[in-house]
């Protein structure tokens, strides 16, 4: 069969950082801990997939994916980004895993981290639950589009779009966020879909007017593509689409985003099934990681300053997306 | 909440809350506990197998669709078990979905239980469509 790298130089000789690898079967496991700790800091090297797969048996395999989704778990969680937009770089990068088996990993992870979340913020009333149902006719139809669409596109492209997605994440989780717009004037739709809200800010309950629904309908549409497509949950596009267009005060867009993503991502989870892009061995330890990663994470948040930390990891996620294209662009994504 | 005759809908959003909190929590713990059990047979089997990931095969009918999963699951298959967990963690924010038809109903606002069932039908159809 095609081997990924079977076009490249690297292939005939491993390099150096390659060597390390190659070794480990016979070496401690601490060896094998340290390649995908790595792979995640963003300094995978396309060269160590190859020892990676061919080396390690299910059970090694199992135990280093497990720990690199319990990282990418916890700081995903911790910052606020989502463990599931590390995971596909993390699978396709490190571990030469099949692009298409990589998302549907993720996509599950996704579903787990967002439900096991949104059981923690549902109950303190900062999520507006008829604008995050509304939307999700939006983010439904566009997860299942993607899903149905990621089957044509090239393997290539999907690498292309994803770093093009990460590196939006990393820059939308580091810019500077300023929360003190005045009440804005009742929009016409928003109020006919009994949209205005309010939640408990620090000086007591703060309602909230909605605007600009159909721009964040279709933006919505976008998200619940790239989710689709790449695997994700798009958190990144779902607050661009309902703190920047709708104007929600951006705790309401975050903790209604989160409420979402698991509906979302659940859409085109069901297509990912049915086609067998769903590998219950890769994803057992990736679900299982991402899920105690993030939960440990949102617990360490409440006493925690993520503001370096957060800096650090979108760094590492902007480094990801960079090498995501890298891979699309040479042609490392074979069918 | 037939002692009151019209309760404020902020009430009834905050019980609805409630219910969907403890829903997904139970979900996902239920869909944890499937996987990680089915995990150890699982290992035990298959451990020491050489997996190649990076070539895409595509997985076999019984662990695709939900009826091959639940029968390979009755014949105690660890993979298919493994899948069965999968499939309650997306049967979690569909079950999410369709509790919240009924919390609109209860609220007697038509308008988004309307919404809600044209989502539950989108994720209905995406679960159940196998030729997509």
């Amino acid at each position: 069969m095609m081997n990924p790298l079977s076009h490249s130089d690297k292939a005939a000789t491993p390099p150096a950082s390659n060597r390390r690898l190659v070794q480990s079967p016979c070496a401690s496991t601490h060896v094998h801990v340290e390649c995908p700790v790595d792979a995640a800091c963003g300094r995978a090297s396309h060269s160590l997939t190859i020892g990676a797969l061919i080396l390690l048996n299910t059970f090694e395999l199992t135990g280093l994916l497990f720990l690199g989704s319990l990282l990418a778990g916890f700081l995903g969680s911790l910052t606020g980004l989502g463990g599931g937009v590390v995971i596909v770089p993390f699978l396709t990068l490190a571990f030469g895993v099949d692009i298409r088996y990589a998302i549907g990993a993720s996509l599950i992870s996704v579903i787990a981290t967002s439900s096991g979340a949104a059981a923690a913020y549902v109950r303190e009333g900062f999520s507006n639950i008829r604008v995050g149902m509304f939307l999700e006719i939006a983010t439904t139809v566009g997860a299942i589009t993607g899903a149905i669409v990621a089957a044509y596109l090239k393997l290539s492209w999907i690498a292309i779009v994803f770093g093009l997605v990460l590196l939006y994440s990393a820059y939308e989780s580091v810019r500077s966020r300023t929360d003190l717009r005045g009440p804005s004037q009742p929009d016409r739709i928003a109020s006919l879909l009994r949209m205005d809200g309010s939640f408990p800010a620090s000086q007591g309950i703060r309602s909230y007017h909605v605007t600009n629904v159909p721009a964040g309908f279709s933006l919505m549409f976008t998200a619940g593509v790239l989710s689709g497509v790449l695997g994700i949950g798009s958190g990144a596009v779902k607050v661009l689409a309902m703190d920047r267009a709708m104007k929600l005060p951006f705790k309401v867009s975050t903790t209604t985003s989160n409420f979402m993503i698991g509906v979302t991502a659940a859409a085109s989870a069901g297509v990912y099934l049915n086609r067998g892009y769903i590998d219950p061995g890769l994803a057992m330890p990736v679900v299982l990681g991402v899920l105690i990663g993030s939960l440990t994470g949102a617990r360490f948040l409440a006493g925690t300053r993520v503001k370096v930390l957060r800096v650090v990891f979108s760094t590492v996620v902007a480094l990801l997306g960079l090498e995501m294209m890298y891979n699309g662009f040479i042609g490392k994504f074979v069918q | 909440m037939n002692t009151m005759n019209a309760p404020a809908p902020a009430m009834s959003d905050k019980r609805a809350e409630e219910i969907i909190g403890i829903l997904l929590r139970t979900g996902v713990t239920v869909a944890a506990v499937v996987v990680f059990l089915a995990a150890i047979p699982y290992l035990t089997q298959h451990g020491s197998a050489k997996p190649d990931y990076h070539v895409f095969r595509g997985e076999p009918d019984h662990l695709r669709h939900i009826s091959g999963i639940i029968k390979a699951s009755i014949a105690l298959h660890p993979a298919a078990i493994i899948q069965l967990g999968i499939l309650i963690l997306i049967a979690t924010p569909v079950a999410r979905v369709a509790f919240s038809v009924f919390a609109f109903a209860e609220e007697r606002d038509w308008m988004y239980v309307i919404v809600t069932l044209i989502v539950l039908a989108l994720l209905l159809f995406s679960l159940s469509a196998t030729n997509l």
